[in-house]
């Protein structure tokens, strides 16, 4: 199964959710849809489903105009944000929903929703209601009944959103492992980068209703074709700060100066902004070749195993990155040392202009 | 201490709120000369004569009878117009949606007395006077606004992606809304039909105007016992006991939902 939107939009009154989109998805593709709240993810999602119908544009699955087709005559299977299951169905039910409307015989279901919610781990749950489980239980039997169908397209919308940090990394696991067996399309929609690396696939990266980006989500990650689209690549957001190339050094900022490290010799001479990930910030010297920036903590904020360290450094705010739990004070003064292998450089209307180098195949 | 005398309060309370209907209560076991004689706390010497008498005489039990026939036509009607309705106006966006919405709960601003002229005049015109449906259509122009406005609130409730769950899942929607969604407001139905029955079973206005014998309510059949001897008391009271019983079941079975549904559902 493929499906096509051809210059799809989504209107609602005088505002414009979507605007012309088109994409191509196959079977057995693995889709994560990254952007912000309010870029119009789940929008795209509905357009998917069938669920709204495009203000104009196309929609083709397998080359067949399905453009006005009601969700019902569509292959489609839907998760949702919020734990949608019916309440007055037991988890058994609630699973074998989709089966019962299809027709399929008693047994056929009675065997197919014990081998999903196997998979699942919800097999000990089936007699229960849906009111009786916790969220992860929850989420875990609308993902079943959306998985029991087989559709042929599987959208997701933030699935695990919801869920406490523990049951969302362990979900997120065996959601990978089960898209991996699937022959459907899967759409996963995420604000999180992390989530769109962990899930691998495809990033298409969307913001305020545009495609800004798409490909192989490492590859996007590493070459983002826009500061924009690098903002939502990347958590904390990319650090971003003017600065010019002028022969064969530049300056970030007023103060900051690099020889032109390798992947920007081709620059030309004018003004730039460059791009730092927080990940590359360390408070310790690396190496001589570490450019330095010294600046004045803001706030020092402990995030799991992690310190995100914010610094002012004459008038730009710089977030840094680090492993392990540290402790600063407030209007301490630090150095803080990034490589300049790592530093990106975005021409004056945002794109690209030097990337640094990556290795394809390898980790984020 | 403190405890006690909260409690001691609302005691009292009790005692004032129920004083009126123990003392119809004690009226209905006695008889009226006895009533008329003498002054008594509780009845010295109890019967059911009354009680006997509303259940064994065609034209007191008839009245009873009469009232849960339109009542119950009238909640029905409510309840199967109210659904839809209710349903349109919390998942669609229409042109005026709001405004009809509101214009529905205008309905209740006027008093039933406004409608009756032009009731009588337009049920006289179809011959539909002293029938039960008359009086259980006239009821709905005050039950069915209520009725959408507490279906509508506990729709509002319920998620709209488990009606398109549903919809992915290959339910057609009256299936969907038979199976699924009903059963999810089932709390609100309960409540709709109670107030429903509360205002149909105790408006006498409507119910007495538009009926002559054959529909005749029994809040009406009560002023019957008026006669040149006087009042018959106790008779009285054991009817005002049995009107006051069924809508004390319906109260039970609702007891726990009602607050939600006095909110119009919307807690």
């Amino acid at each position: 199964m493929t499906i096509r939107l051809e210059e799809v939009t989504r209107k609602m009154g005088a505002e414009t959710h979507i605007f012309p989109t088109s994409m191509e998805l196959k079977s057995g593709s693995l889709n994560v849809l990254l952007g912000h709240t309010l870029a119009g993810k789940t929008t795209l999602l509905r357009l998917l489903a069938g669920l709204d119908r495009p203000s104009s544009g196309k929609i083709f699955v397998d080359g067949v105009d399905v453009t006005g087709a009601s969700v019902r005559q569509r292959n489609v299977a839907m998760v949702y944000q919020q734990f949608i299951n019916y309440p007055s169905f037991t988890v058994f039910d609630n699973v074998a929903s989709p089966l019962r409307r299809a027709g399929v015989s008693p047994q056929e279901i009675d065997q197919r929703v014990r081998s999903v919610a196997k998979s699942l781990h919800i097999d000990a749950l089936l007699d229960r209601l849906p009111a009786e489980l916790s969220g992860g239980q929850q989420q875990r039997v609308a993902l079943a009944r959306a998985l029991v169908k087989e559709a042929g397209l599987l959208l997701l919308d933030e699935p695990l959103v919801n869920l406490d940090y523990k049951l969302r990394e362990e979900l997120r696991q065996e959601l990978r492992a089960i898209f991996r067996r699937r022959e459907s399309i899967v759409v996963y929609a995420t604000t999180e980068p992390t989530e769109a690396l962990l899930l691998g696939g495809h990033a298409f990266v969307v913001d305020e209703g545009r495609i800004l980006q798409s490909g192989p989500s490492i590859e996007v990650f590493h070459a983002p074709a826009s500061e924009r689209v690098g903002k939502v690549f990347s958590d904390p957001p990319i650090n971003l700060i003017g600065g010019r190339v002028t022969g064969r050094s530049a300056v970030l900022g007023d103060t900051i100066s690099m020889d032109l490290p390798d992947h920007m010799t081709l620059l030309d001479e004018g003004a730039y902004r460059f791009g730092v990930r927080a990940n590359f910030l360390n408070v310790r010297r690396q190496s001589d070749r570490d450019l330095e920036i010294e600046g004045c903590v803001e706030l020092a904020e402990i995030s799991g195993s992690e310190t995100f360290i914010h610094l002012e450094h004459h008038g730009v705010s710089w977030v840094a990155q680090e492993e392990g739990v540290h402790s600063f004070g407030l209007g301490d003064t630090v150095s803080i040392f990034v490589d300049p292998d790592h530093v990106y450089a975005f021409d004056g209307s945002g794109r690209l202009a030097a990337c640094p180098p990556y290795e394809a195949r390898g980790g984020g | 201490m403190r405890i006690q005398k909260r409690t001691i309060g609302l005691i009292v309370y009790l005692v004032l709120l129920l004083l009126p209907i123990y003392w119809m209560l004690n009226m209905s076991l006695r008889s009226n000369a006895d009533i008329l004689n003498a002054f008594a706390l509780y009845p010295k010497d109890p019967t059911l004569t009354n009680y006997v008498k509303i259940f064994t005489e065609e034209s007191w039990y008839s009245g009873y009878v009469n009232s849960l026939i339109y009542v119950s036509i009238n909640t029905a009607i409510a309840l199967l117009t109210a659904l839809p309705a209710a349903y349109a106006f919390s998942r669609y966006r229409f042109l005026g949606d709001k405004h009809m919405f509101f214009w529905l709960l205008t309905n209740r601003m006027a008093p039933p007395a406004v409608f009756l002229l032009p009731f009588f005049q337009l049920y006289s015109t179809f011959g539909l006077i002293d029938t039960h449906i008359a009086v259980a259509i006239s009821h709905c122009l005050f039950n069915v606004p209520l009725a959408v406005w507490i279906l509508e609130g506990f729709m509002s409730g319920v998620p709209r992606e488990i009606d398109e769950t549903a919809y992915i899942d290959g339910y057609s929607f009256p299936r969907f809304f038979a199976t699924i969604f009903v059963p999810l407001i089932r709390t609100g139905i309960g409540v709709t039909a109670f107030f429903c029955f509360m205002f149909s079973w105790v408006e006498l206005l409507l119910a007495r105007t538009l009926t002559v014998t054959n529909a005749k309510p029994i809040a009406a059949v009560m002023t019957r016992t008026v006669s040149a001897t006087g009042l018959d008391w106790g008779l009285l009271a054991a009817a005002g006991i049995l009107t006051i019983v069924p809508g004390a079941l319906v109260i039970w079975f609702v007891r726990n939902y009602m607050a939600k549904g006095f909110a119009l559902g919307r807690v």
